[in-house]
């Protein structure tokens, strides 16, 4: 009630200034210069917020650069005392022995390249097949409820991935599948070495295993965007000149969105590479490269999860950040591969 | 052979439409009760404003609604006496035989030669030489030979928009189909192509039977032995390409060609 009243009385005068006589207008003539720094305060009050909106948007920007400089900086910082220590040596040793000090990164990085590979293998078929059925073959009704299916798989945490590994699918493997594997490479020349060994049940093939079922979303739904963006006339002149599905997908559809299924493939490689819980669960913790896929092992990322809390020596921290390093640096060329790969599909479907 | 001795002035007919309604998934019918035939190594035109459902109709030809689950066409449409729209039969062949050119060229992402070379050996096993003949022989039915004769493991997207068309043309050829659906081929070309395009049609029409959608009348005078004039999915008129146009029967069809309305 208070606030309409002096609106009211303000309405009031305007009608009064309207029905003004000459002498008011030049009286408010006069006074005009009073109003100019009036608006040139607001305008600088309005040119002021700007400014601060530009600057909190733009530092919020930096502050991304930034955290990166300041990570790759830190790394390089703490990794320096076993950069000097090990030289080059660090990348080919396999020696990991506390208690000299001695320390060699090549089993943690063959494991985490050999468990990414493993992945890769099994996921990018799969997935690949997932996006195929998905864009092509599944009837309607069904496309959403996979589709959505398939990005929940993609959001569930990695400890629960490793609890299932290590308590579900670690037995199951060692108990059915790694005998039978055995038991059937066993003669086989390369094979038999693959294969070799007690089945533990935790392993490299394990790790991969897990790696697979993690990274499968990414492959899949990427692959199905990435699908997605051929145009449908370029599928119907396929279909149109007598080709199968099979066809149209693996010499129509395939090489017109090749570029961007392998940038979905590199995506997926990076999140394996640099899975940390659910492997660190299933590998083993084992510092040696065994020939066998069956045997324990490490990856980088394990290896660090694992042993930073204990880690007492200077030189052992700086050998534990010389590996996350290592690893930041492999993953960060998977992203950017990935990364210029999908802008190319995407400017060409522009 | 009773068609024949009625109407000696007939050619024979290679594809007949009979009471063909089409469904759309959302249950909106965008054909009516067409009937008419398509007549062998004849041009047949499909004239009408946009919507009437002429690109429809050809889609029916060869099935290709097929690939969108939910469409669908009730009546017969017979190729050679069978009909196509039987769920039994093969549609690959069925797509073999009839071929289809679309309103945007359609170049496969490989190299010219492999463009033509692919639908060959989805069907033949040749030995190379054989396969290069008829790769050439295929580039020249359809005038494009002696542009990419130098060029041909280059990528066939290098091409100009109306190579590309006539590159399809080539790949829709070399086939060896017995029906080619041309829809709005020549839409989004210049005007020296869509002369090429066209004298290539007529061309074709020695060899295949030729069903052509398009916006342009003049182009359907040119190309075309017979016209439809379709509106809102019914087939208001066809005759042959003269009589539709010179003396049509039916107003709508006047008021369409004259650009009363469309």
């Amino acid at each position: 009630m208070f606030s309409i009243e002096p609106n009211r009385r303000d309405a009031n005068g305007a009608g009064q200034e309207a029905g003004s006589n000459m002498s008011e207008v030049v009286l408010q003539q006069a006074a005009s210069p009073s109003v100019a720094p009036d608006r040139t305060r607001v305008l600088g009050r309005l040119a002021l917020v700007d400014r601060i909106f530009n600057l909190a948007t733009r530092g919020a920007a930096m502050v991304v650069l930034v955290i990166l400089g300041g990570v790759i900086v830190s790394l390089v910082y703490g990794s320096w005392p076993a950069m000097r220590a090990f030289g080059f040596g660090f990348f080919v040793s396999q020696s990991w022995n506390p208690v000299t000090e001695n320390f060699g990164a090549l089993p943690a990085i063959y494991g985490t390249i050999m468990t990414s590979a493993i992945a890769m293998l099994i996921a990018v078929p799969v997935g690949l097949g997932i996006a195929i059925f998905l864009t092509e073959l599944c009837p309607y009704v069904l496309r959403r409820p996979i589709g959505t299916a398939i990005e929940l798989l993609a959001g569930i945490p990695s400890i629960i991935y490793g609890i299932w590994g290590l308590f579900v699918l670690a037995p199951f493997l060692q108990s059915h599948v790694q005998p039978a594997l055995i038991a059937a490479f066993g003669d086989i020349p390369v094979f038999s070495t693959l294969f070799a060994g007690p089945p533990y049940g935790i392993g490299m093939l394990t790790a991969g295993f897990i790696l697979a079922i993690m990274v499968l979303p990414f492959v899949a739904s990427i692959s199905r965007d990435v699908f997605e963006t051929v145009p449908p006339v370029l599928k119907e002149a396929a279909s149109g000149i007598g080709c199968t599905t099979w066809e149209v997908m693996r010499y129509v559809v395939m090489p017109y969105t090749r570029v961007g299924v392998i940038g979905g493939v590199m995506l997926g490689l990076g999140r394996a590479l640099g899975e940390t819980m659910a492997v660190t669960f299933v590998i083993g913790n084992a510092h040696k490269i065994s020939g066998s896929l069956l045997a324990p092992g490490t990856t980088i990322s394990a290896t660090i999860a694992n042993e930073f809390t204990e880690a007492v020596g200077d030189l052992y921290t700086s050998a534990l950040i010389e590996l996350g390093l290592i690893l930041f640096l492999i993953t960060f060329v998977v992203l950017a591969i990935a990364r210029y790969m999908l802008m190319r599909i995407e400017q060409k479907s522009a | 052979m009773n068609a024949t001795a009625q109407a000696p002035k007939e050619p024979q007919t290679k594809v007949t439409v009979r009471s063909l309604d089409f469904y759309y998934g959302s249950g909106d019918r965008s054909l009516k009760n067409v009937s008419l035939p398509l007549y062998a190594n004849k041009v047949t035109a499909f004239i009408g404003p946009s919507g009437c459902g002429k690109s429809t109709l050809l889609r029916v030809l060869n099935r290709m609604y097929d690939l969108y689950p939910g469409q669908r066409a009730v009546g017969e449409v017979l190729l050679d006496g069978e009909n196509i729209l039987d769920p039994a039969i093969d549609i690959n062949a069925l797509r073999s035989r009839v071929g289809m050119i679309f309103q945007k060229p359609t170049p496969f992402p490989m190299s010219i030669y492999e463009n033509i070379a692919f639908g060959i050996r989805l069907y033949e096993k040749l030995p190379r030489a054989d396969l290069d003949e008829r790769v050439e022989t295929a580039l020249r039915g359809a005038a494009l030979w002696d542009e990419v004769k130098d060029k041909l493991q280059t990528s066939g997207l290098g091409l100009s928009g109306g190579q590309q068309q006539r590159l399809c043309i080539a790949r829709s050829v070399a086939v060896q189909p017995e029906v080619i659906l041309f829809d709005e081929p020549c839409s989004a070309l210049d005007p020296i192509s869509t002369a090429k395009v066209e004298e290539l049609i007529d061309e074709l029409t020695n060899r295949y039977t030729i069903a052509i959608v398009t916006h342009n009348m003049q182009q359907a005078v040119r190309v075309s032995d017979y016209t439809a004039f379709m509106y809102l999915g019914e087939l208001i008129e066809f005759g042959e390409t003269d009589d539709v146009f010179n003396k049509p029967k039916e107003k709508r069809t006047l008021d369409y060609i004259t650009g009363r309305f469309g």
